[in-house]
């Protein structure tokens, strides 16, 4: 008992040991198709690839090492620990392991089922965690009004020049330390909304496609414009842009968190709002929804009332610059003289596989000089809200990005989902630097105005 | 247990020390399907002192160490025996000195192969041994495995890029063996006696490795053939021609198809076979080679031989041909690889062998390999959880095996022995030849404290 006790406070000591020691037995991951499982054959081919286990060197904090314990409690024979819990949510879920796998195993899909466990089990939960998953899983991000409303809020304190003050008067000193740090991470929310800027129904006039446009939630506070620049690029292809007002969370933030039931809600919600028959295709510009969004085939697979529909949208589904792609784009005829570099959102090179068409977009515009940014695919550590929850490890990743970022020499970053475009912000002010950070559609956008 | 994580965190620092379920079950298997084992704790040391120290802790207290790097070892070499510690050496990664006066680099033995190869490289150097692994392997690992690679037909293998070793010995005395001399005699080449020897005799802590001067040229073909026989006898042809290619690469139709699922580099999925050659060197030969090997191609069946347009192209079909075993994952929940190996001129025989074997058992089996240097990697794509199935690939194999030792050849020609082919290795080297293996061993590790239980028992 000595010695054990003696490890239990070596592990204290490093924050290594879980002194409620909570446990419980598996609902989601044992009910996951075994073959899933079974696809891994540890090789090792993830390893180099994975941020977190490029950091620590632990098998443990490697994709390999974690589908060893998902299997293990498949299996039965590990139940859903406090430290799995910690594990899977120090994991970014990424997806570059999806990616460099030969073998095509299903990261993403074990990984939703773990984090549905874990929340299921409840081994990681206190107090505080639990207010502020209600807050925003429950409250938050189910409500589309809600939200705006939070929004307009944040926007009053920031134009209204309360926060400049608040930050005078350091007044942000009475905050507890953790919320302090992530303060001046509080983006800057739009005066408009999507619904100001773009009307339900806008149409071009050589009309040749009929498209949904998904406006997203962060999209829709904080880079309300983007929307309004894909609408503008959408129009200028020859797209009629349908945008159903106040539209619905995706979900994917609920996935990423646990609660697999209230994102199937989500995902039912969406296909309400969209009349699918007379669309071409729904069009997404937010990396980290798109994934998702493509996956509400498999999430309402086993729902009879909306497994088709599901389907459907699934097939219907595309990332605003994969559709540009498919349709072929009007090159702009005007050049701005600009060096950009590109970040590869992951949940678009690694979860939907595009890669390709950002680039030949960017290198449609004249005088735009797109320079390749080394470890491009790497994660810049925003993931979700990676950023608020493992704050050290994202703050790592951003350095690393934004040192890359910096090699280039470019003026303008761009990325294509609205997390990553977040945090690369926070990353250029806290170097000081003049590095502009924007969507590749933005750009695209710019140059179609400019030619008018 | 615990007793042996306190004591190690004691040396160590918690930090490094892993005792924990959640951390051991992690390390509790390589690259090896269907092979697991329960370690007591993981310790990380990061110098030679360090491992010194855990060596003398354990063999006072007869406990056993397994030492691994990066854990893609294909037979089971650094699964852990019950209660073990496990030496796991990643941390140990420091860049010594690449010294291009002598064509030398030496390092601690966690670096990761594939860092080594952008080092020297980035000298106008080459270290030539390419596991299929060699994005994370270790080169610790590979010298313990005497690990192969695609260019072993022209470059040989790791053994023969050793130059010298400091092995830390079973009772924590450290030696080095070995210097940067190319000629060396005083005594016996003792590094040699611990290359390959799977983590049995010793624990290796620095490689200083041997480099050759960069290729000034290189040329890739795709040769694509409608027969898996013209393939292997297009091999020996072109040995037989006494061109030495640096890679002569196979591939059977269904690892083709796993592979192109996941690399997408435009391979032909019709082929019943396809050849990866390579040949570097000046240019005027390479040059004079590649038309030769294209020509002896054609001339024995290839439907169709393509030229690679563009270094990238080569990178990108050596890249996906290292995924193969990898790819082959895709077709079935368990993925058995075999490393039977024979003299050259009996390839076409050795591939007619395990086709029918196969089909005698009623297995499903995509074989892909180094076709050059004899080296086959006939690959059992079943479920561990059938029973029934599981037993008929055990006899499959063991006729593969006996058929590889009848041809002249090896059971294993890169992978090691392990644990997976330990039943095999007295009929595949003999009594005389194991014996002796078995009598070094017990002088080496008197204790038989390192990890133990593994080639032989």
């Amino acid at each position: 008992m000595a010695t054990q006790e003696e490890l239990h406070q070596a592990a204290l000591k490093i924050g290594r040991a879980n002194p409620e020691g909570r446990h419980g037995a598996s609902t989601y991951l044992k009910h996951l198709d075994y073959s899933v499982l079974q696809q891994c054959i540890h090789c090792g081919m993830c390893l180099p690839t994975c941020p977190t286990y490029d950091e620590t060197k632990l098998e443990r904090n490697s994709p390999r090492g974690r589908i060893a314990l998902m299997r293990l409690i498949a299996d039965g024979r590990l139940e859903v620990t406090q430290a799995f819990g910690q594990e899977l949510y120090f994991c970014l879920g990424c997806l570059t392991c999806e990616t460099a796998c030969p073998a095509g195993v299903r990261y993403g899909e074990m990984f939703e089922h773990a984090r549905a466990d874990i929340e299921h089990v409840s081994v990681l939960r206190n107090p505080g965690r639990d207010l502020v998953r209600a807050l925003t899983l429950r409250w938050m991000f189910t409500r589309p009004r809600t939200l705006r409303a939070l929004g307009r809020l944040i926007w009053l304190y920031q134009a209204g020049g309360l926060e400049l003050l608040v930050r005078k008067l350091k007044l942000t000193r009475f905050l507890p330390k953790r919320l302090r740090a992530l303060e001046p991470l509080t983006p800057r929310v739009q005066r408009n909304f999507t619904d100001a800027l773009i009307r339900p129904i806008e149409t071009p006039a050589n009309r040749k496609y009929r498209v949904g446009l998904l406006t997203g939630c962060v999209q829709d506070l904080v880079f309300s414009h983007v929307n309004r620049d894909t609408a503008d690029v959408l129009l200028a292809n020859g797209c009629e842009v349908v945008t159903p007002r106040a539209q619905f969370c995706c979900g994917s933030i609920h996935v990423h968190n646990g609660e697999l039931e209230l994102a199937k809600q989500m995902a039912r919600r969406n296909l309400d709002a969209f009349d699918l028959r007379h669309l071409d295709a729904v069009i997404t510009n937010a990396a980290g929804c798109g994934t998702h969004l493509k996956n509400y085939r498999h999430l309402l697979q086993d729902d009879p009332a909306y497994a088709d529909r599901a389907a459907e949208w699934s097939g219907k589904m595309r990332d605003i610059h994969e559709w540009l792609a498919q349709i072929g784009i009007r090159p702009p005829a005007v050049s701005t003289l600009q060096t950009v570099t590109y970040h590869e959102a992951c949940h678009l090179c690694h979860g939907q596989k595009i890669t390709r068409q950002p680039r030949e977009i960017l290198k449609a515009i004249p005088g735009l000089d797109l320079v390749e940014l080394p470890e491009s695919t790497w994660c810049c550590g925003s993931a979700g809200v990676y950023n608020i929850t493992q704050p050290e490890m994202s703050q790592k990743l951003l350095r690393r990005k934004m040192a890359n970022i910096v090699t280039t020499a470019a003026q303008v970053v761009a990325s294509a989902n609205p997390g990553c475009s977040l945090q690369l912000l926070a990353g250029v002010r806290a170097s000081n630097l003049k590095i502009r950070v924007a969507h590749p559609i933005s750009l695209l956008a710019e140059a179609y105005r400019k030619g008018a | 247990m615990d007793k042996i994580a306190a004591n190690l965190v004691r040396m160590l620092g918690a930090e490094r020390v892993l005792w924990e379920r959640e951390h051991l079950a992690t390390y509790g298997f390589d690259g090896t399907a269907a092979l697991h084992g329960d370690a007591a704790c993981v310790a990380l040391p990061k110098t030679t002192t360090e491992v010194s120290d855990i060596v003398r802790y354990a063999a006072q207290n007869k406990i056993p160490i397994v030492t691994r790097g990066s854990g893609t070892g294909l037979s089971g070499g650094s699964v852990p025996v019950p209660g073990c510690i496990v030496l796991c050496l990643v941390q140990m990664n420091q860049v010594l000195e690449l010294d291009p006066k002598n064509l030398t680099i030496q390092v601690e033995s966690g670096v990761v192969t594939q860092r080594v190869a952008e080092l020297t490289d980035a000298a106008g150097l080459l270290y030539p041994p390419d596991p299929g692994s060699m994005k994370i392997s270790t080169i610790g690992g590979n010298v313990a495995e005497n690990s192969g690679g695609l260019r072993g037909l022209k470059y040989g293998v790791t053994r023969d890029y050793v130059m010298g070793l400091e092995v830390v010995l079973a009772n924590g005395e450290t030696a080095f063996f070995g210097n940067k001399c190319v000629k060396d005699v005083a005594g016996y080449s003792m590094k040699d006696v611990f290359i390959g020897s799977e983590g049995t005799l010793g624990i290796i802590t620095k490689v200083l490795l041997r480099l050759v001067p960069k290729p000034r040229a290189k040329k890739t073909l795709l040769a694509t053939f409608s027969q898996l026989d013209a393939a292997a006898e297009t091999v020996s042809a072109i040995i037989a021609a006494k061109v030495i290619p640096c890679t002569l690469e196979f591939l059977d139709r269904i690892t083709v198809k796993c592979v192109e699922d996941y690399a997408h580099v435009g391979l032909p999925l019709d082929a019943e076979a396809i050849l990866l050659m390579e040949t570097d060197g000046h240019p005027v030969v390479v040059e004079e080679e590649a038309q030769q090997m294209a020509e002896i191609a054609r001339n024995h069946g290839a439907t169709a031989v393509q030229l690679a347009q563009s270094a990238a192209e080569a990178a990108r079909l050596a890249t996906a041909r290292r995924a193969a075993f990898s790819a082959l994952a895709r077709m079935s929940p368990t993925t058995i690889l075999e490393d039977a190996t024979v003299p050259r001129s009996e390839l076409a025989n050795m591939i007619r062998f395990i086709q029918q074997t196969a089909a005698k058992y009623e297995v499903t089996v995509g074989t892909f390999g180094h076709m050059g240097d004899g080296n086959l990697h006939p690959t059992f794509l079943t479920n561990e959880k059938n029973a029934a199935e599981m037993a008929r690939v055990e006899k499959a194999m063991e006729e593969i095996f006996e058929q590889a030792v009848r041809l002249g050849g090896t059971i294993t020609g890169e992978h090691g022995v392990g644990l997976a082919k330990k039943a095999f290795l007295r009929k595949a080297i003999g009594d005389a030849s194991l014996g002796l293996m078995r009598q070094l061993k017990r002088t080496l590790d008197p204790n038989n404290i390192l990890n133990p239980g593994k080639i032989f028992d």
